[in-house]
């Protein structure tokens, strides 16, 4: 199971880019991709998120 | 479509770190390009756009009113309690900038001495190549090819292309805030020359929310606030400040021209900011104050210095991590020390319970607060501190002694 990006909710800030332990997150411009086979579900992106857009 | 030419240097991220570091380059005419993913410099911005005098001395910068919009001759702190803490000089302190046009101002500059700016270019991958990095982008549907001596990652808190070429530039989530922000108009009930900054666990844990006025009744109204604390609460930076601005008469009715979001790297320094090919400044290197979360001027200082050793580097035609490595030592002595000590002084900020900042913010002297921020009080001045201050609080004594202990027991970089 992977973390998953709310875009509507979304400010493409990328603070969950900076504190991903495995860089499974990128940015680009305005959308987040994240690659689910890296994603290990550890939710450190929904912590830093200022707007509450990552969900588990 | 691959470039034949190969650069001196190529920066990642137009952002004030990578300008200046795109200006002292051009400056020493080196062959330098920087990139950025984005379509527009200095926007969106994630930033409250505060910069004092000092960096303005330090940069060599002059303000004009195109984009330091604000003059700033002073600070007001609200404590958990509202008791109204105002610091203010008749000399102008420093500026609330437009980032937008400062930035434009920045690289326009860079130009002029020689650099190369492309937008909307997006690296997706790094590699190392007989001595030379090739770096492949992302511009709309294509992928350039560029290759370079140097890459000097100044590409931000999600910085990936130090990652890429091997550093590790990840942030802890102990150290990383998590930030939101209103440019609003329409607003009032504050001085227009004084920053805002309003303390307490019910308005921001382990932050502050603040007011840097812009002129006209406009401000950035913003929230940083520590992650884990977010996480612990479940409230979000976001939900944190739309409750307070709802609670200010002031704020409340003033309409929204501009949103931002972003993390803030506020401490977790980099042991190794170098590698091959690579020297990394600004967010990516984590250079932000721990304590207030600024870091315009810090990471300009950084990109400089960054660029100041990459200029040596073209000069020896020497680009292995072992000849760049004096960059992460340079940096420590030029301004990293000085931030890991605020650090600490953070630490000690963190344990203070509501009670405890109000009780401080009536009796401390402007002039200990901020010796006590830099860590840089002597033993006299810790003595009357001790015995007259603290001694009526044993809680703050404990802290105040854990701090000191820590503090020199803990070695330099």
């Amino acid at each position: 199971m992977s973390v998953k990006n709310n875009s509507n909710k979304c400010m493409y800030c990328g603070a969950c880019v900076g504190v991903c332990p495995v860089s499974a997150i990128v940015l680009k411009d305005t959308r987040i991709f994240i690659d689910e086979k890296k994603c290990i579900s550890c939710g450190a992106c929904v912590k830093i998120c200022p707007v509450g857009a990552m969900k588990l | 479509m691959a470039e034949k030419i190969i650069y001196d240097a190529i920066i990642v991220g137009a952002g004030p770190s990578g300008l200046a570091a795109g200006i002292e380059l051009a400056s020493g005419k080196a062959n330098v390009l920087i990139l950025d993913r984005k379509q527009e410099i200095g926007c969106p911005k994630r930033c409250a756009e505060g910069l004092s005098n000092r960096w303005f001395e330090i940069m060599k910068l002059k303000p004009t009113p195109e984009w330091a919009v604000q003059e700033i001759k002073g600070a007001v702190l609200y404590g958990p309690n509202g008791k109204q803490v105002k610091m203010k000089d008749k000399k102008i302190l420093g500026y609330v900038l437009e980032r937008k046009m400062f930035e434009k101002n920045l690289a326009i500059q860079a130009v002029k001495l020689g650099a190369k700016i492309l937008l909307k270019h997006q690296v997706v991958e790094a590699k190392r190549e007989n001595g030379v990095v090739r770096l492949k982008v992302e511009v709309n549907d294509e992928i350039k090819e560029f290759s370079t001596k140097l890459v000097l990652a100044c590409d931000g808190i999600d910085s990936l292309v130090a990652r890429m070429l091997g550093l590790n530039t990840k942030n802890n989530l102990n150290d990383t805030d998590s930030g939101y922000q209103y440019e609003m108009t329409g607003i009032s009930g504050y001085d227009e020359n004084c920053l805002h900054l309003f303390f307490g666990t019910e308005v921001a844990p382990r932050g502050y929310v603040w007011i840097f006025p812009k002129r006209d009744n406009t401000a950035n109204v913003g929230i940083g606030i520590g992650a884990y604390v977010s996480a612990q609460t479940k409230i979000t930076a976001k939900e944190y400040l739309d409750r307070w601005i709802a609670s200010q008469p002031g704020l409340k009715d003033g309409s929204i021209i501009e949103v931002n979001a972003g993390g803030i790297p506020v401490g977790g320094f980099l042991e190794k900011m170098t590698a091959d090919n690579l020297l990394v400044a600004g967010d990516a290197g984590h250079m932000v104050d721990p304590i207030h979360g600024g870091g315009i001027g810090i990471a300009m200082e950084g990109g400089r210095l960054s660029a100041e050793v990459a200029l040596k580097a073209i000069k020896a035609n020497k680009f292995t991590d072992d000849f760049l490595s004096t960059y992460t030592g340079d940096w420590f002595k030029l301004r990293g020390n000085e931030l890991k000590r605020r650090l600490k002084s953070r630490h000690l900020l963190e344990q203070l319970t509501d009670d405890d900042f109000n009780y401080l913010a009536e009796s401390l002297t402007m002039d200990e607060a901020l010796k006590i921020g830099n860590g840089t009080m002597n033993k006299a001045e810790l003595a009357i501190l001790f015995t007259k201050k603290l001694v009526q609080r044993p809680g703050l004594v404990k802290i105040m002694m854990k701090y000191l202990q820590e503090g020199k027991s803990s070695s330099q970089i």
